[in-house]
């Protein structure tokens, strides 16, 4: 019989070990999906995560992987810092696609005129976008004491049908032959968000999701309110006592995840998308969960644990098209990473003892 | 008629869209009055549309397709028992992570299932009930599945409210150490109640695929899952009350439904907000009027259990 101890504290070393084990769990695992669905698992897991990087055409998917990373990450570290404070913002997908609207929306209204300044406008807007939204459950958490959890999540399917609506109706392409969508803001030089060293899929986004990065660290590890929103996630009492208002914390964790979310799809809109569409939004909202916490809600692990996820979007594409292994094996796959890592997450918190407890 | 609604349809309409919905929240309620939140609703849903629909499809027998979706959402709510019960993992996070894994591995599982559709669920004949005016195509005139989340709903508020087991239940969501030091299974009740959340989650996705819709489509439950979680707070733990929110949630869904259908000029994706802005706004009320009163959910919702100490 096996009993769990809980460590007095939680280990270091299996805080940094879970996650690679986890990974290589859900290899194992990942391989038997892939071998009930008939194809070779060695194969697969090698086009999924060596391809990508090293294989005969890895110098056009390399730059994938910072486009695929750059809105993961971004999304996450704003995340992450919720998740800590036990703020849990889960509607980031509809913030993202509010912040795409909000952005796109200024381009569109100033169209075809040329100036400079439009980009930096409509990434301000962006990010009001998705900060607008996330101030919604803030607001009711705040003013109501409703769960953000289910608010921000209606939330997604509000935008979604916003989202439908706008690109059939408001924004619709006035050129576009009565095809939904907007116009294409990769030929609007103004609005573009191009890529800026030729091949390596940088753009203003994964910037961004850089200085998300070095921000939250610096948020995190070396301002008063990082510490705060530490104390408020691990002991609630203990943060109220030490002055930390729950209210103030509510609005800057949902405002602060809601704008990185929208500045991530306003990004994406102008950039690697380029166009409102009912089915713009790629689910990187809900995949930036798994990112958050597959980087142990830490900023350089969140980093890390991007540019994997973005991995496996890229090699789940080639692996469909080499292997013909279906996209939703990949999301599958995805799951199960976040399943071992919670599970493996025992070790930190737990020692393993052969023998009773005692009584 | 009013407005060009038919009064009767919409309230005909109203019983078979909510019936979902008041499976996935009757469960769910259990699984909360032993002290757990699943938040992996939806994908024990759409892993139940899909198992249901694949089931259904294969054997030609809805009644086995509706088995087979709440066994595919047993399961599920299996892995998550497994994960937060024994590995005492956060119930939030692991609750999202069964709620993303539902709904890839329903993707996957649903290939080649797509443009099928599915053997005919029968509806039950009363008789004379059927054919009465008004109130025969309200009430009478459903198929088997919708009597029987009517039956689970009160079986489900009996058992709570009456039987030894649910009092057990009831004790361990709202002190887990004190049902513990009782020399009740702490894990092995809660292990019971979120299977069997999970299969009427099951369940209700089930009904979506082989009778709402009736199809599979992937991503076909849009947020039932979630407005379940929804009802259940709405209802303050009660399941006569999660009827009731089932039942307005239902309504609304019908009637947004038959708006589009009677021509208003309303945009289409303006009128499919309409349910999910309306849990928000219930659930603002709710908690605006509930702010200083008792607290109504189970003391220990949410919290992991490991006899220790």
């Amino acid at each position: 019989m096996i009993t769990l101890v809980k460590r007095p504290t939680p280990s270091q070393f299996w805080a940094y070990a879970t996650p690679l084990l986890a990974v290589f769990a859900t290899m194992v695992a990942g391989g038997i999906l892939f071998a009930a669905l008939g194809k070779d698992p060695i194969a697969a897991i090698k086009v999924i995560f060596y391809d990508p990087l090293f294989g005969p055409n890895a110098a056009y998917f390399r730059g994938q992987l910072l486009v695929k990373a750059g809105p993961l990450i971004l999304i996450a570290s704003g995340l992450a810092v919720g998740f800590r404070a036990g703020i849990w913002n889960i509607g980031a997908e509809g913030q993202y696609i509010m912040g795409a609207l909000a952005g796109a929306s200024v381009a569109l209204a100033a169209y075809p005129a040329e100036s400079h300044l439009l980009f930096p406008a409509m990434v301000v807007a962006g990010a009001l976008g998705g900060w607008l939204w996330g101030m919604i459950p803030a607001l009711l958490k705040t003013a109501f004491g409703t769960s953000e959890i289910l608010v921000s999540l209606m939330l997604v399917y509000v935008a979604q049908n916003f989202l439908a609506y706008a690109a059939f109706g408001p924004l619709k392409n006035p050129d576009g032959y009565g095809f939904p969508g907007s116009r294409n803001l990769q030929q609007y030089p103004s609005a573009h968000n191009p890529e800026l060293i030729a091949g390596t899929g940088m753009h203003w986004g994964v910037v961004a999701a850089f200085l998300a990065v070095i921000a939250t660290y610096v948020l995190m590890q070396r301002h008063i309110a990082g510490f705060r929103i530490r104390t408020a996630g691990e002991a609630p009492r203990a943060a109220r006592f030490a002055g930390v208002v729950p209210a103030k914390l509510v609005m800057f964790c949902l405002g602060l995840s809601g704008a990185f979310a929208g500045l991530a799809g306003l990004f994406e809109v102008a950039g690697p998308n380029g166009q409102i569409t009912d089915s713009f939004n790629a689910g990187y909202g809900f995949t930036a969960i798994i990112v958050a916490f597959l980087g142990r809600l830490n900023a350089v692990g969140i980093l890390l644990a991007g540019l994997l996820m973005a991995l496996t979007y890229i090699g789940g594409d080639m692996a469909q098209l080499m292997l013909g292994l279906p996209t939703a094996a990949i999301q599958v796959f995805q799951g199960m990473l976040l399943f071992f890592l919670l599970g493996f997450d025992l070790l930190t918190h737990y020692r393993l003892r052969l023998g009773r407890a005692r009584a | 008629m009013i407005g060009g609604i038919d009064i009767v349809t919409l309230i005909a309409a109203l019983m078979a869209a909510s019936t979902p919905v008041l499976l996935a929240a009757t469960g769910e309620l259990v699984a909360e009055k032993a002290g757990v939140l699943n938040l992996g609703v939806e994908g024990m849903m759409i892993l139940g549309a899909v198992a249901g629909f694949a089931t259904a499809v294969t054997t030609g027998s809805p009644v086995l397709g509706f088995i087979g979706g709440a066994i595919a959402g047993a399961l599920l709510a299996s892995l998550f028992a497994l994960l937060t019960q024994i590995l005492l993992s956060n119930q939030t996070a692991t609750g999202l992570a069964l709620t993303l894994f539902g709904l890839g591995l329903s993707a996957l599982f649903g290939k080649g299932f797509e443009g099928i559709r599915p053997p005919p669920t029968t509806k039950i004949d009363l008789g004379p009930l059927s054919d009465m005016p008004v109130l025969g195509p309200i009430l009478f005139h459903h198929d088997w599945v919708v009597y029987l989340s009517l039956i689970l709903v009160a079986v489900t508020w009996a058992f709570l409210k009456y039987s030894r087991m649910g009092l057990i239940i009831r004790a361990v969501g709202e002190n887990h150490d004190a049902a513990h030091a009782l020399g009740y299974r702490v894990i092995a009740v809660r292990f019971a109640a979120l299977a069997f959340g999970g299969a009427l989650a099951g369940m209700g996705g089930a009904y979506l695929s082989l009778v709402r819709v009736p199809q599979w489509t992937e991503g076909m439950t849009a947020g039932a899952g979630w407005i379940a979680l929804a009802i259940v707070v709405f209802a303050s733990w009660k399941p006569e009350r999660v009827l009731i929110g089932a039942y307005l949630f239902g309504g609304i869904t019908a009637l947004q439904l038959q708006l589009q259908a009677a021509g208003y000029a309303i945009p289409v994706h303006l009128l499919s907000m309409a349910p999910y802005v309306i849990t928000v706004l219930v659930l603002v009320i709710l908690s605006a009027t509930h702010r200083h009163g008792a607290p109504a959910a189970p003391a220990a919702l949410g919290r992991s259990f490991h006899a220790s100490n």
